[in-house]
C-alpha cells in the first residue's frame, strides 16, 4: 500500500475518519438494516454526521476532557457520537444496554459524565430514574424517538435536533471542527471501558488512541485485512472487543461494519451480510453447531448420509488441509467433492460463505466444536486477550492452531510468566490506568508497564501460550509441581461420561478427584450394556461404571504426561460420589461455578479416605429435596486407584 | 405516561343496543360512547355479550334495535368491510391469520383495503403498482418495527408461538391504520411477560398513532392498569362506566364480577 505513511500519521479516530472520507468517500463505512432494509453511509456521509453531531454538542457546551456516556445496541449513531466526543477533546464511555438503572448511575457518577448519547426511551428511563443523583449529567440526546415524544424536559433533545443546531453551528464557525480534530493527540485518553469485575465495583480501564490504534493496526497487519472485510458489530459497544474489531480496526483499514436490525435477528443479518471477519464467544459457535445437528436429524436419509460421511472425512483430513500440511491426493480429491457436496452449502445456510478469519476467545472452547468449524475450512482461531491489554495479548497463528492453547504472543506483545506461574504481559496496547483508582492501577500494573493478568498458565514446547486457571486458584502437588484444578476439572469434563468433577491436590502428596456422573449418557450406556440400575447412587456405585471412569481418568493422565511442567499432577485416585453436587446444597454458585471451601469441608471424610490408603469410605449425607425438606443418603463410595502414565516413556515416544 | 393525554370528540356513540338470538338476550339496551384517543376496555363475566358487543361494532351482527353512530355518521346495517373501511380494525379471540403464509404477508393483508390498484395490474408488478406495492411494504415494516417483530418477518406464523402470534395478528390490525380498534381478549393464554408486552404495545399504539382502542379482556389487573374507561356488562345489560378506580368501588360490579364479599 502506497499510502501507509498517511494512515500512519492519522493518531487518532477523528484524523482517520477525515483520511478515509478523503481516500474512500464513497465506499461503504456502515450499514444498519433498518425497516427491512440496508441503509449504509458512505465514509464521506459519516464524516458529515459526526462532523454535525461534534458542532451540536460543542453548541451544547461540550468541552475538552467532558465524559460522554453512551448506551444501546449497535447503532451507527452511537458509534459517530464516540468519534464526535473524541474530536472535541472528551472522552466517551459507553455502559452495557442491559445495565440496570444503579449501574448505569454508578458509572455517570464515578466519571462526572454531563452529557449522554443513547439509543431509545428505555435508556432515557433510565438515565431519567438516575438523574437526581447525578448532579453532573446535563444532556441527554436519544437516536430514536419513538415514545419520546411527550418528555418535554429541557435537558432531553433529539439526535437529530442536536445535529441541525451543530450544522448551523458549524457555518458560523466553518473552521470549528477542522482545528478541533487537528488537536487530538495520539497520546490522548481515547475511550474509557468499564470492565464488570467479579469483585468489588466495576473499574474504569482508561485506553489512550495509541493504545487501540497501534493494536488494531497490527492485528490487521497480522491478518492480512482490507478494506474489503465485512463486519457485524453485534457484541456489546461497552465490551474491548467490539471497540476493537467493530470500530478501530474498521477505522484504521477502511473496511465497513454492519449494524443488526435487532439482538434477535443477529443470524439472519449474519447470512444477510455474508461476513469475512467475525469475533464470537464459544457459546455462539456451540448453540449454531446445535442448530445443524437439530437440523440434519430431520433433513431426509440421503443427505444425513451424504453428511454423516463427508463430515467423517472433513474431521480427518480438515484441519490438516486448512493448516496447509501435507495430505493424500485422494483425500484431498474427497475433500474436494464434500466441499462441493456438504461443506459449502452448509457454510452457505450459516452465513459463512465468504468468512476468511474468526476468533474465539473468553473461555475454553471445547475441541470438537472448534475442529467441527475449521474440518469445514473456516479459519477459526482463539485469542487471549484483556480490557487491560486493548484485547490482544496472544493469537493463534495460521497453519500451527491447536484446540487447547491460546497461540503465540500477537505483535509488539511481550510474556513473562511469574513464579508463581502468573502470566505478565507489556505491549503497545497496555491501559493507562484505571479511572479515579490508582491502588488498584498499582496492583495490576507494575512500574515499568507489565500487567498482571491474574491468569495462570505456561509456555508449551511449540511457544505456545497455555492458560489453564486463574492464579489464586493454582496450588502445588509434592515437589512443587503445578496443580491447577479447572484444567485437570475441564479436560474430565470434555468426557460425554462425566458431568462434574472436582480435584484435590494443594500442599498434598498426589492429586485425587471427586467425579460426578452424566446420569444420562452414562444411563444410556448401561442401558445398552443391559445394566440394571435404580437411580444416580446405585449407577455411580457399580463396577462396570468405575471401569468406564478410570478409562476417562486414565487418558487424562496420559495427556498430562504428556506435558512436562503438568505430569506430576496426574490424578492418581478418585471416587464417583453419590450424589450429584447441586446448588441447593450449596456446592455450586448458581451459575454452577464449585464451591470447593463448602465441597471440601462437607466432604472432609471422603477426602481423607482419598489420601489414605482405604479402598471404599462410608458415607451419609444430608440432601436438600426440591421441596425443601431435608433426608440423609448412605452409601459405602469405592475408592479407586488411577493408573500414572510415565511421563518419560510418553516423551520419548 | 408523562403527561395526561387529552381525549377528543365521541367517535363512536352505542345507544340502547339490544340484540337475541332465539330466547337469549344476549345485549340489553346497552348505551355507551367512546371518546377520540380513549383506551376503553369492556369487562364482564363469561356470556355477559361483551363478544356480541364488539360484532356490532364491527358490524359482524346487526342489532334489533337502538344505533351505533361512528364519527357522526349513524348507521343501521352495515358488513364488516364497510366498518373496515370506516376506519375500525379489529383482532379475534381465536387468532384468526392465515397460518402458512409468512408474518410480513399476514401483516401485509392489513393493507388490502388500501391498495387501489387492481388484480390485473398488481399480477403485472409493473410501473403503478409497483410504487404501490413498494408504499405498502414500508407501511408494513413501520409496523414490523413498531411490534419488534423482525426477527420472525419471515416466518410462516403457523410456527409460532401462541404470544407471537397475537402480536403479528395486532399487527395486521394496525396495518390498516385505523381510527378505532377492536381487541377481543388481546392477553388471553398468554404469560405474564407476554402480556405486559402486549400492554406496553396497547398503550404505545394509542400514544403513538392516537389510536381509539376498545377492549375486551377477562384479566383485571390489565384493564385496570392499561384503560382509561371501564364499561361493565353482566347477562348483557350495562351495570356500570366509569373509571377503573371507580368500577373498583362498585357494589354491583363486586357482586356481579368479582364475586360478593362475605364478610
Amino acid at each position: 500500500m502506497t499510502d501507509r505513511p498517511d494512515v500512519e500519521r492519522c493518531d487518532t479516530f477523528p484524523k482517520l475518519l477525515l483520511y478515509n472520507a478523503g481516500r474512500r468517500g464513497d465506499r461503504p463505512a456502515v450499514r444498519e438494516k433498518d425497516y427491512g432494509i440496508w441503509q449504509s453511509w458512505t465514509w464521506g456521509t459519516v464524516a458529515d454526521e459526526v462532523r454535525a453531531l461534534a458542532c451540536g454538542l460543542a453548541a451544547l457546551g461540550f468541552k475538552p476532557g467532558d465524559m460522554l456516556v453512551i448506551a444501546g445496541d449497535n447503532r451507527p449513531q452511537l458509534y459517530w457520537a464516540m468519534v464526535a466526543a473524541q474530536t472535541l477533546g472528551g472522552v466517551p464511555v459507553p455502559v452495557y444496554q442491559d445495565s440496570v438503572a444503579a449501574e448505569i448511575q454508578y458509572v455517570v457518577e464515578h466519571v462526572g459524565a454531563r452529557f449522554a448519547v443513547v439509543e431509545d426511551q428505555e435508556q432515557v428511563d433510565k438515565l431519567l430514574e438516575v438523574k437526581d443523583r447525578c448532579p453532573t449529567l446535563e444532556h441527554i440526546i436519544f437516536k430514536n424517538p419513538r415514545g419520546l415524544r411527550h418528555y418535554d424536559q429541557p435537558f432531553v433533545h433529539a439526535y437529530a435536533e442536536v445535529q441541525e443546531q451543530g450544522r448551523g453551528f458549524d457555518a458560523d464557525n466553518p473552521d470549528f471542527f477542522e482545528s478541533a480534530v487537528a488537536r487530538g493527540k495520539g497520546a490522548d485518553l481515547a475511550i474509557i471501558l468499564y470492565t464488570s469485575g467479579t469483585t468489588g465495583r466495576a473499574k474504569g480501564v482508561m485506553l489512550s488512541f495509541d493504545n487501540v490504534i497501534v493494536t488494531a493496526r497490527n492485528g490487521i497487519e497480522l491478518e492480512g485485512l482490507t478494506e474489503n472485510e465485512e463486519v457485524l458489530a453485534y457484541l456489546p459497544m461497552a465490551w474491548v472487543g467490539d471497540n476493537l474489531f467493530s470500530f478501530a480496526q474498521s477505522y484504521v483499514g477502511g473496511f465497513c461494519v454492519s449494524c443488526p436490525e435487532s439482538g434477535d435477528t443477529v443470524l439472519t443479518d449474519l447470512r444477510e451480510i455474508g461476513v469475512t471477519y467475525f469475533f464470537a464467544p464459544p457459546r455462539i459457535f456451540e448453540n449454531i453447531l446445535t442448530q445443524v445437528m437439530i437440523r440434519i436429524e430431520d433433513a431426509g436419509w440421503l443427505k444425513r448420509r451424504m453428511f454423516d460421511y463427508f463430515m467423517g472425512h472433513a474431521r480427518r483430513v480438515g484441519t490438516e488441509i486448512l493448516d496447509g500440511r501435507p495430505v493424500a491426493l485422494t483425500d484431498r480429491l474427497l475433500y474436494g467433492i464434500g466441499r462441493w457436496l456438504v461443506y459449502e452449502p452448509l457454510k452457505n445456510v450459516l452465513g459463512f460463505s465468504r468468512i476468511r478469519l474468526a476468533y474465539t476467545a473468553g473461555e475454553a472452547i471445547g475441541p470438537d466444536i472448534f475442529n467441527f468449524y475449521r474440518s469445514l475450512g473456516m479459519n477459526v482461531k482463539q485469542l487471549y486477550g484483556s480490557t487491560e491489554a486493548s484485547i490482544f495479548i496472544t493469537i493463534q497463528p495460521d497453519g500451527q492452531v491447536k484446540p487447547d492453547t491460546v497461540g503465540v504472543p500477537a505483535k509488539e506483545v511481550e510474556i513473562r510468566i511469574a513464579d508463581d506461574g502468573e502470566v505478565l504481559f507489556r505491549s503497545p496496547g497496555v491501559f493507562m490506568g484505571y479511572f479515579k483508582n490508582d491502588q488498584a492501577t498499582r496492583e495490576t500494573k507494575t512500574g515499568d508497564g507489565w500487567v498482571h493478568t491474574g491468569d495462570a498458565g505456561f509456555f508449551d514446547a511449540d511457544g505456545h501460550l497455555k492458560i489453564i486457571d486463574r492464579a489464586k486458584d493454582v496450588g502445588k502437588v509434592k515437589d512443587n509441581t503445578m496443580f491447577a484444578p479447572k484444567y485437570l476439572e475441564n479436560k474430565l469434563k470434555f468426557f460425554p461420561y462425566i458431568k462434574e468433577a472436582v480435584t484435590f491436590g494443594d500442599g498434598r502428596d498426589y492429586v485425587a478427584a471427586f467425579v460426578n456422573i452424566d446420569l444420562e449418557a452414562v444411563g444410556d450406556w448401561a442401558e445398552r450394556r443391559n445394566m440394571a440400575y435404580s437411580g444416580y447412587t446405585d449407577l455411580a456405585g457399580q463396577e462396570p461404571v468405575y471401569d468406564l471412569i478410570q478409562e476417562c481418568v486414565e487418558k487424562v493422565n496420559r495427556d498430562l504426561a504428556g506435558e512436562p511442567r503438568l505430569a506430576d499432577s496426574q490424578i492418581k485416585r478418585f471416587l464417583i460420589l453419590h450424589k450429584e453436587l447441586d446448588a441447593d446444597d450449596g456446592e455450586f454458585t448458581r451459575t454452577r461455578k464449585v464451591r470447593r471451601a463448602i465441597v471440601a469441608e462437607k466432604y472432609a471424610d471422603l477426602i481423607d479416605a482419598l489420601y489414605s490408603d482405604k479402598d471404599h469410605c462410608p458415607i451419609e449425607a444430608e440432601v436438600t429435596f426440591e421441596d425443601g425438606r431435608t433426608g440423609i443418603i448412605n452409601a459405602d463410595l469405592r475408592i479407586w486407584q488411577a493408573p500414572l502414565s510415565d511421563s518419560q516413556a510418553e516423551a520419548a515416544a | 405516561m408523562t403527561t395526561a393525554r387529552k381525549f377528543g370528540d365521541v367517535l363512536l356513540d352505542v345507544e340502547g343496543i339490544s340484540i337475541s338470538f332465539g330466547g337469549v338476550k344476549a345485549l340489553d339496551r346497552v348505551s355507551f360512547d367512546v371518546k377520540e384517543h380513549e383506551i376503553l376496555a369492556i369487562i364482564g363475566p363469561n356470556g355477559a355479550g361483551k363478544s356480541s358487543m364488539l360484532n356490532c361494532i364491527n358490524g359482524f351482527y346487526h342489532p334489533q334495535e337502538g344505533m351505533i353512530t361512528f364519527k357522526g355518521v349513524p348507521r343501521h346495517q352495515m358488513r364488516p368491510h364497510e366498518a373496515a373501511v370506516q376506519g375500525i380494525a379489529r383482532t379475534f379471540q381465536n387468532i384468526a391469520l392465515f397460518k402458512g403464509m409468512s408474518t410480513l404477508d399476514n401483516i401485509m393483508t392489513g393493507r388490502n383495503l388500501k391498495m387501489k390498484k387492481n388484480f390485473l395490474w398488481q399480477a403485472l408488478y409493473f410501473g403503478p403498482a409497483r410504487a404501490e406495492e413498494m408504499e405498502h411494504r414500508a407501511a408494513v415494516e413501520n409496523v414490523i418495527d413498531f411490534l419488534e417483530i423482525e426477527a420472525i418477518r419471515k416466518t410462516p406464523v403457523g410456527r409460532l408461538p401462541y404470544g407471537l402470534q397475537k402480536r403479528v395478528e395486532l399487527g395486521r390490525a394496525l396495518a390498516a391504520e385505523p381510527d378505532m380498534l377492536l381487541l377481543d381478549e388481546p392477553m388471553a393464554g398468554m404469560n405474564l411477560e407476554e402480556k405486559q408486552d402486549m400492554c406496553r404495545f396497547i398503550l404505545d399504539v394509542n400514544d403513538e398513532f392516537g389510536t381509539t382502542i376498545v377492549l375486551i379482556e377477562h384479566d383485571m389487573s390489565v384493564v385496570m392498569d392499561i384503560s382509561d374507561r371501564v364499561v361493565v356488562l353482566d347477562y348483557g345489560r350495562k351495570i356500570a362506566d366509569g373509571s377503573p378506580d371507580e368500577v373498583r368501588a362498585n357494589q354491583d360490579v363486586i357482586d356481579a364480577y368479582l364475586g360478593v364479599s362475605h364478610d
